[in-house]
């Protein structure tokens, strides 16, 4: 029965039918973004062009940031390819005090990339990096450089070089028949690949701390089932198919266990699975619904939703178990909590005055802070450096997904190519170079 | 011709709605697409099948009946609570409301009557709050169900609960006249 499933998954992976990428629109930046030129790079090779645009790839992914504005090509007065030809009083009047240069070398099947960051003001390189990737890396090596320039500038790592997990339901032309499909893409919107699709809902994507394999909810049983599925192989395993709902896995930062929520036992309780051994840990006790488990970075507690005051909110609980402490108050419905990647704060869903939209809470005050201003705001999920939080909303009556810088400055919305409802946008862990 | 598709996907399950009943409390069975039993008034009851010709108003005519006066199953017929499949809740509760509780009654009645007979119940929810929690809060509700339908002598072995939470709504649109249909248990035979 696991073959025919891995079967099926794979078979879907190769179909390729349906390829639904993301376009991502910046709906609002920050006032005196950091003005910066990111030169096209030089090009040697058999062909006419480079295989990838690595220029305004890095432009791009800069401008989304909300933190940089790129300068126009048209408006270069020189097109330097590396500091030899640099003219820095060209950059000087055009006000732009960063600039990027760089070329790509063609060596048999492989790429040379060279680049280097100038301080225009100082007449300094700040960093200059050489890579060699194959032509389908092309891509990741420009977020690369992305992340290296943007943490030199900033001092805060980037996290160009990351994907996501979304999901979409889509009613399909030919046979009239809704599919529900997990994909995962960079987080640029590029390289969109369906993990799996299902005539039956998909929920709740979780990535696992390595980046390699994703938990899911899939109703494929007509029951909520959890999931885990390595998004590489497509090899994947039921890992909780309990009697009631089996859902909102959540990965313990060393990978080793699985947060859910289980109602085998009669109502939804938090639970710890260990992966390897599928053994079960109940965490909580309460005849309310107790879900949304999220783990603290430290691994040692977890927060999670629960109803038990007699409206959702948000409480903390040691991994160990034992009392719960309520942390929200704010409000009639607090939940779906996540945590920052340093542990400080958590994104959760706040309803109020008829509206659910992003909120942020600082946990060591207690203050609260609502980011968005949807109506039908779900799913917040944190980039890995902290910088963004991304999320699902509703745009002209459809499902879109969107980022909020964390200090609600910078807003993004991205959208399907497509047609259908992109939802549950699950931010995924760094990259490791390779 | 994507503006379109979008609209019929909107259109045809609310249209569907429509041909089955004025308010929510009425409908029949589930909405669009859920795979539940949508009984069938096909005839309009014995007595008049079996006349075959058209009666002037007022005029009714009645046999002496070996069964009742609907010769299908009961869950069948149209003028039986029992073809009622759906009851209704407010957002964020689970409590059972007077009108749905005379639904759960005929049902629970039925099935006691029929042991062998098996349901699953299938809770709801609409859009607003996360997705999660709703998948608890329409268990919730889908139990609160089980519950009236066990203390009235249902067998517990006959009763199948399920939980949806807000992924399979009944009517596509995102205001309260949409959330009112898709808060909702549906009793699936």
């Amino acid at each position: 029965m696991k073959y025919l499933a891995k079967l099926l998954v794979i078979f879907l992976a190769l179909s390729g039918a349906a390829r639904a990428g993301l376009t991502i629109d910046i709906t609002q930046g920050v006032e005196g973004a950091l003005p910066i030129a990111v030169v096209p790079f030089g090009w040697q090779g058999p062909a006419m062009n480079a295989p990838q645009d690595i220029a305004q790839i890095i432009s791009d992914d800069l401008r989304r940031s909300g933190l940089f504005e790129p300068l126009s090509r048209d408006d270069m007065l020189s097109r330097p390819q590396d500091g030899s030809q640099v003219n820095y009083r060209d950059w000087r009047l055009l006000g732009t005090p960063n600039l990027v240069v760089g070329r790509v070398t063609a060596s048999g099947d492989n790429y040379k990339i060279q680049f280097q960051l100038f301080d225009v003001n100082r007449q300094t390189q700040l960093v200059g990096y050489s890579f060699s990737a194959a032509e389908k890396d092309l891509r990741r090596i420009a977020h690369q450089i992305s992340d290296i320039i943007y943490e030199t500038l900033t001092g805060d790592k980037g996290a160009f070089n990351t994907r996501i997990a979304y999901v979409t339901s889509k009613v399909w032309r030919t046979n009239n028949v809704r599919y529900y499909a997990l994909y995962v893409a960079d987080v640029d919107g590029y390289n969109a690949h369906l993990v799996v699709r299902s005539r039956e809902p998909i929920m709740s994507p979780a990535w696992s701390p390595d980046g390699h394999k994703l938990a899911y909810v899939s109703f494929e049983q007509h029951r909520p089932m959890i999931f885990v599925q390595d998004i590489f192989t497509a090899e994947r395993e039921r890992v909780a198919g309990f009697r009631g709902i089996n859902s909102a896995p959540a990965w313990s930062p060393d990978g080793t266990r699985l947060a859910m929520s289980l109602s085998k036992d009669g109502n939804s309780e938090i639970y710890i699975m260990r992966v390897a051994s599928s053994t079960l840990q109940r965490l909580t006790h309460n005849r309310a619904i107790d879900t949304e488990p999220d783990w603290s970075p430290d691994g040692k507690s977890l927060v999670f939703t629960s109803d038990r005051g007699g409206q959702p909110q948000i409480y903390r609980i040691s991994a160990q178990g034992g009392p719960v402490k309520r942390l929200t108050f704010e409000g009639k419905y607090n939940a779906k909590p996540s945590y920052s990647p340093d542990g400080k704060r958590i994104a959760l869903i706040n309803g109020q005055d008829g509206k659910f939209r992003v909120a942020v809470l600082e946990l060591q005050t207690g203050f609260m802070q609502i980011l968005t201003n949807g109506r039908l705001d779900e799913s917040p999920s944190f980039a890995p450096n902290g910088s963004m939080i991304i999320y699902a909303t509703e745009y002209l009556n459809r499902g879109v997904l969107a980022a909020v810088s964390v200090d609600g400055r910078v807003q993004q919305r991205i959208a399907l190519d497509e047609a259908g409802d992109a939802r549950e946008p699950a931010w995924g862990p760094f990259l490791t170079i390779k | 011709m994507r503006a379109f598709t979008r609209a019929l996907a909107i259109l045809l399950p609310v249209a569907m709605l429509w041909g089955c009943s004025t308010t929510p409390t009425e409908t029949t069975a589930g909405g669009a697409g859920t795979g539940a039993a949508v009984s069938q008034p096909a005839e309009t009851g014995g007595a008049a099948a079996a006349g075959g010709e058209s009666m002037a108003p007022g005029v009714e005519v009645s046999g002496v009946e070996q069964g009742g006066g609907f010769t299908g199953s009961p869950l069948d017929n149209p003028n039986s609570l029992l073809s009622k499949r759906t009851v209704y809740f407010d957002f964020d509760k689970s409590e059972i409301k007077p009108e749905a509780r005379k639904i759960i009654e005929a049902h629970a009645e039925y099935l006691s009557n029929h042991p062998s007979t098996h349901i699953v119940l299938e809770g709801h929810t609409d859009e607003r709050g996360t997705r999660e929690y709703n998948l608890g809060l329409g268990e919730r509700r889908a139990k609160a169900v089980q519950q009236v339908m066990t203390l009235l002598g249902v067998s517990p072995s006959q009763i199948e609960v399920v939980s949806y939470g807000e992924e399979r709504p009944a009517a596509m649109g995102h205001d309260e006249s949409a959330w009112a249909l898709n808060r909702r248990v549906e009793i699936v035979y």
